[in-house]
């Protein structure tokens, strides 16, 4: 899927840039794009800094066991494959709290730890597993409670009732979550998607 | 600015410093040496930020050149009439469809929806509630599995496009329910 996302957008680019007329900007932003992205990287490095080392002093003091016991009712439904008392439980849960409060510094840090404890338990390196697919199609789907940039922009704009749209906003995240998390059950168990558990795996699935 | 945007900017604020102030002080309660640990810790970083370049350029410089190629304009303008009426105008299928690629670029379109329609509009209202139901699918997917050098992401995109897709729906019904 991502194979032909990005042909396609590589290649319609350049088509579209050559009937619009467009192609000079579309050459531009080709090295343009490619050192923001490393300056993006490069001054992400300071908050993943901070959140990584905050988060080993919640696992040193049993600050991250604890959570994960308090939440494990619910992930456990969630991610079925994952077993009890996994530290990707609580990196996971303190993403997707970082994301409803609409903490991008905190929640990409985390996510990417959660990512990390996720892989531990990978039998495929370099293949998403099951877990992990569940886990951004429930980060992709958006979790802000409070859209805030959004009502930010039309305060600033002078709107007479800003805060309108929050309510509808609450609703159509819940709809779009709801339907990244069934989309995601779904789609795993499609024989195109499936994976049979590796041979000479250590740990039997009863299933 | 609304009560209410207030509140819950303070409520952000107490929940950021919770975690930064709040973690240190239990372990310190608790017998960790927190300066130590927070060090061994934040070592990771510069590696991770490291290991998401190569997965970050690939992502920004398709979107980069798909953006400056004019071609969310043409396929914006190509939606039929009729969708106007739900408030669907090009300017808000755009954002709709940049969305999944890029935040800054989607949260641009929204301050371009207000300034032409103005704030209290329904297209600015509904380009509000889609990028409060959505997210920067494409970009979550290139950091969070580059991070742990996944390739193979299997129907993660198919999910997260879809969960897309619901919001977006979804936005357009509770407008027209809500805003008429």
């Amino acid at each position: 899927m991502l194979n032909i996302i990005w042909l396609v957008l590589l290649v319609g680019s350049v088509a579209v840039g050559l009937m619009t007329g467009h192609l000079k900007e579309v050459v531009i932003s080709v090295t343009e794009s490619a050192s923001s992205a490393f300056k993006l990287a490069l001054g992400f490095t300071g908050v993943m800094a901070l959140w990584l080392g905050i988060m080993k002093i919640a696992e040193e003091s049993g600050l991250v066991h604890t959570f994960t016991r308090l939440i494990a009712p619910l992930m456990s439904k969630l991610f079925p494959g994952i077993p009890d008392g996994h530290p990707a439980l609580a990196s996971m849960a303190m993403n997707m709290v970082a994301n409803m409060f609409g903490l991008n510094n905190a929640a990409t840090p985390l996510g990417i730890r959660a990512m990390e404890d996720l892989d531990t338990l990978n039998e495929r390196k370099g293949t998403a597993t099951d877990e992990m697919c569940m886990f951004l199609a429930i980060n992709t789907s958006s979790l802000q409670i409070v859209p805030a940039a959004a009502i930010a922009l039309l305060a600033a704009a002078g709107s007479s009732e800003p805060t309108a749209i929050l309510f509808p906003a609450l609703i159509a995240t819940t709809v779009s979550t709801v339907t990244g998390i069934a989309a995601a059950r779904l789609l795993s168990r499609l024989p195109r998607f499936r994976q049979e558990p590796k041979e000479g795996a250590t740990h039997e699935r009863l299933d | 600015m609304n009560g209410l945007t207030e509140l819950s900017a303070t409520v952000s604020n107490l929940l950021f410093l919770a975690f930064i102030v709040g973690i240190p002080l239990h372990g310190f309660c608790r017998g960790v040496k927190v300066y130590e640990t927070f060090v061994t810790g934040a070592k990771e970083g510069f590696e991770v930020a490291v290991r998401i370049i190569p997965y970050l350029v690939a992502i920004l410089v398709v979107v980069g050149m798909f953006r400056a190629s004019g071609a969310m304009e043409i396929i914006a303008a190509a939606f039929p009439a009729f969708m106007k009426s739900a408030g669907l105008s090009p300017e808000v299928v755009s954002l709709a469809l940049m969305r999944p690629l890029s935040g800054s670029a989607s949260l641009g379109i929204l301050g371009e929806i207000v300034s032409t329609y103005g704030p209290d509009s329904h297209q600015a209202r509904l380009s509000g509630v889609i990028l409060g139901s959505t997210e920067t699918t494409l970009y979550v997917v290139a950091v969070y599995f580059g991070a742990v050098s996944v390739t193979r992401v299997r129907y993660a995109v198919h999910a997260g496009l879809l969960a897309d897709a619901a919001g977006i729906l979804a936005s357009v019904a509770v407008c027209l329910a809500f805003f008429g």
